[in-house]
């Protein structure tokens, strides 16, 4: 492996030495805690020192069990749509300029009540009840945007806003650049995504996707009240144009959240649990998986570090570089199809950046490249399931792939 | 543009509910429903519905509230007549009997008669500049020169632009110099575009006119979204958005219209129809009685004009803005016109329509000569103002041009800003790779 300094890409100590938050906003919470996690040293990967290891790894974090920043005593529980909520609440208080636009946001509170109550309190013009056109309440909020508004387009299942992706890409994505810099589009374009249970393939997009190579938008992933909540807020205070990614399948989570006000880092990706056998990459719903997984391979004494990416676009390459120096074996875990998904770009990133610090290639496990099944039994199949997830990494650690 | 703090006002009405004594028959049979009802129960209720005289019964369902009848009558495709179009001057500028001139005193009116002159003056030259290879693209607005300047002339400069690509006379009214369209078109470093965008894709923020972006009919949305914020703010403004016959025909059209009368917000939708869209001529575009018909579709007030006449134009758009402000609704105007060039310098429309036709709509209807002929009969102007205007404004186009086209081009750094807010890291790393590249290569890609 060469030497730090000696050939690496151009621009890698930058990229290692200095967090993405560096000249960008202020985030009130760049450091997000390791859920209670024990950091093992030894780097032997013997099937004997992984089993002596295994009784002294027991700690995981899983949803629910994350001791958080304050007290157990302090803080308030929450489930993941009610902390957006609580996030767009909280923003539309303090900026009288945020309003919401979507389908059914104002009195039905939203298909999947991120937006209840909030008609109520800030009456029907900020929380506008459009008719159905997604492409024209996209260009709208678009429009009100240029005009000096902070608007929230909703779209009810991300899948539609397939109908609004002209106005996403030449408008959003690009008004800030060619109309020289003169007119700002600080919207954000936010709904529901993924793979859910027997949706049908209309309402399984992954639109990160295809949306991730359009200039000039950001995109932001959540996959836990804590980080929705402040990535809402982050998304809504940004002047660009973000896309905020639910995952249909979270909203229910629940998670005890720090009552003082947050704002996290739209650029910075989460780290989740350190270690030092793989670097697992990953977001919103597969965040998950991934822990389950982990759970099995620390039993089976492996170390795995888990890295909420968060960020689809910008990647946090500081958090990621770091992680890769460290472990020098990469697995992306995502919900995308294998062509074209954000698994692929990251793939492609860590292979320009990283190079010198991998042991073998970049490995990435994702959904074949079909529309998302109806029959249960199909569906779980295109999802990338945890057992699928422990066989690659003990694959790559054991030195098979 | 600074905002105020939003003020609450009451819902707005959502739910059509039955009229008069019929409320209390319809909610209690609601009433009755969602407590659980028998066959008996509901037979009672229709029954007590037979009380009443047929003729008194009407239509209360959600969706509309209108008589019944008893006679099957199917509406037909289009009105016995077509909705008239409303002109002040006839074709050679004379004013009609019985019109209404509006106040256009001389100053306002030459001042229009100049922007006129200036623009058409800019379109031949700029044409010809592009068969000439000086710039790569350009696109004219020769026969709807009154209609870009005197519908300009009857707005503010609050009240926001959102333009197709065939109103630069809407921008030069409001003040874009000369040397500002030329530096737009020769994607020079003092553009405010910063040479991102094609020729004649105009935009300025200063002058509430909004960048242009290619594709039909997308402002039509942007500008709904801006009528929005103005009716939260309670201005003294409204929206304006411009597009043309083929530009009716996209789903953004028809989203923007139902929004924009939904939501009330006071935006001017003016339909150019000028008869083709590149090629397709407007009865190929539609079947329906033109663009003004579908106004009342949406539940939106709406007027067909002679886009050639500027005194009309202007009495119509002024009109729709006071309505708009006022009453906070938008407005339908199809302004009827006609495309003397062709679509653009990608077009040769002499393919799909005669030379004479073109002729004759070039100099027999030609809407500024139709003005000038109005001012004249006004002594407000004379031939050898026109001689002097048109010396003029031949050499400040032409001097426009030429200084535009010395400015050197954008720098390359200028390659990647404001694609955010500020430069990410990959963007920095792209730039550094870029400049590698451009110091090991010959001087025709160095940057200045």
């Amino acid at each position: 492996m060469a030497a730090a300094g000696a050939a690496l890409a151009p621009g890698i100590e930058n990229r290692l030495l200095s967090p993405p938050n560096a000249g960008r906003i202020r985030c009130s919470s760049s450091a997000v805690p390791a859920r209670g996690a024990l950091v093992v040293r030894g780097a032997a990967l013997s099937e004997e020192s992984r089993k002596n290891r295994s009784s002294a790894l027991k700690a995981v974090a899983v949803k629910g069990e994350a001791p958080n920043l304050t007290t157990a005593k302090s803080g308030h529980e929450i489930l993941l749509f009610d902390a957006l909520r609580e996030g767009l609440e909280e923003e539309m208080a303090r900026d009288p300029t945020v309003c919401v636009i979507g389908e059914d946001v104002g009195h039905y509170g939203g298909s999947y009540k991120v937006t209840k109550g909030l008609a109520e309190k800030f009456g029907d013009l900020r929380v506008l009840d459009t008719p159905i056109c997604e492409n024209s309440f996209t260009g709208m909020g678009i429009g009100a945007a240029m005009t000096g508004l902070r608007t929230v387009v909703e779209g009810m299942n991300m899948g539609f806003l397939l109908l609004a992706y002209n106005q996403i890409s030449n408008n959003a994505g690009m008004l800030h650049y060619t109309s020289g810099g003169q007119f700002k589009i600080p919207i954000v374009i936010r709904g529901p995504g993924g793979v859910g249970k027997q949706l049908g393939a209309e309402h399984s997009q992954r639109l990160e996707s295809y949306f991730q190579s359009v200039p000039g938008l950001q995109m932001v992933a959540c996959s836990t009240p804590y980080n929705a909540k402040g990535l809402m807020k982050a998304a809504i205070r940004s002047d660009n144009p973000v896309i905020l990614y639910e995952h249909v399948l979270l909203y229910n989570l629940k998670e005890r959240i720090p009552d003082e006000e947050y704002v996290l880092c739209l650029e910075e990706a989460e780290l989740v649990r350190p270690g030092k056998d793989v670097t697992i990459l990953t977001y919103s719903r597969m965040r998950h998986f991934v822990l389950q997984a982990a759970k099995t391979l620390v039993e089976r004494g492996y170390d795995p570090e888990i890295i909420d990416i968060r960020s689809l676009k910008p990647f946090d390459l500081f958090t990621i570089g770091n992680s890769i120096k460290k472990t020098h074996k990469v697995l992306i875990v995502e919900e995308c199809m294998r062509t074209g998904g954000i698994g692929a770009s990251l793939r492609a990133a860590i292979v320009d950046n990283f190079w010198d610090f991998l042991d073998g290639r970049p490995e990435c496990l994702s959904s074949q490249d079909v529309p998302t099944p109806y029959a249960a039994t199909l569906e779980d199949a295109t999802v990338v399931q945890p057992a699928q997830i422990v066989v690659k990494v003990e694959q790559m650690c054991q030195g098979l792939v | 543009m600074g905002l105020l703090p939003l003020l609450l006002r009451g819902a707005p009405k959502r739910f059509l509910r039955a009229s008069g004594s019929y409320r209390s028959l319809y909610e209690s049979n609601s009433r009755r429903r969602r407590h659980g009802t028998d066959a008996a129960a509901a037979d009672q209720a229709v029954n007590s519905r037979a009380d009443h005289r047929p003729d008194d019964q009407m239509l209360d369902f959600p969706g509309a509230k209108a008589a019944f009848t008893s006679r099957m009558e199917f509406i037909s495709p289009n009105a016995a007549e077509a909705v008239p179009c409303f002109r002040i001057l006839d074709d050679l500028g004379r004013a009609l009997d019985g019109s209404d001139i509006p106040e256009v005193d001389s100053s306002l009116a030459v001042k229009m008669y100049h922007t006129m002159v200036r623009l058409q003056t800019f379109d031949s030259i700029f044409y010809e500049a592009q068969r000439q290879g000086r710039i790569s693209f350009y696109l004219t607005n020769i026969g709807e020169e009154a209609l870009n300047v005197a519908s300009a002339a009857a707005l503010t400069k609050d009240d926001v632009v959102f333009p197709q690509y065939r109103e630069h006379g809407v921008l030069m009214w409001r003040g874009f110099t000369l040397d500002e369209f030329a530096n737009q078109c020769f994607s020079n470093e003092a553009g405010h575009g910063k040479g991102r965008q094609m020729p004649i894709h105009y935009g300025s923020e200063k002058l509430n006119y909004f960048t242009i972006s290619s594709p039909i009919a997308t402002q039509l949305p942007h500008a709904v979204g801006a009528a929005y914020g103005l009716k939260m703010d309670r201005k003294n403004a409204c929206a304006v958005t411009y597009f043309g016959d083929g530009g009716s025909s996209e789903g953004d059209f028809h989203a923007a219209c139902n929004f924009a009368a939904v939501l009330e917000a006071p935006v001017l939708f003016v339909c150019r129809n000028n008869g083709y869209a590149i090629s397709t001529p407007a009865c190929e575009q539609y079947k329906g009685d033109g663009i003004v018909v579908r106004g009342r579709g949406y539940g939106m007030t709406s007027i067909r004009v002679d886009g050639n006449d500027a005194l009309a134009v202007f009495k119509a758009v002024s009109a729709a803005r006071k309505l708009a402000v006022e009453q906070s609704k938008p407005v339908l105007i199809e302004a009827m016109t006609y495309r003397v060039g062709h679509h653009s310098t990608s077009d040769d429309s002499t393919k799909y329509r005669s030379g004479e036709e073109i002729a004759h709509w070039r100099s027999v209807r030609d809407p500024v000569l139709r003005f000038r002929r109005w001012l004249e009969s006004n002594a407000w102007w004379s031939v050898e103002d026109e001689k002097e205007l048109r010396g003029a404004a031949r050499k400040e186009v032409i001097s426009a041009m030429n200084q535009a086209e010395k400015k050197n081009k954008p720098p390359l750094s200028e390659l990647f800003t404001d694609v955010y807010d500020t430069l990410p890291r990959n963007l920095l790393e792209q730039e550094a790779t870029l400049r590698d590249t451009v110091s090991k290569n010959p001087p025709s890609l160095a940057p200045h």
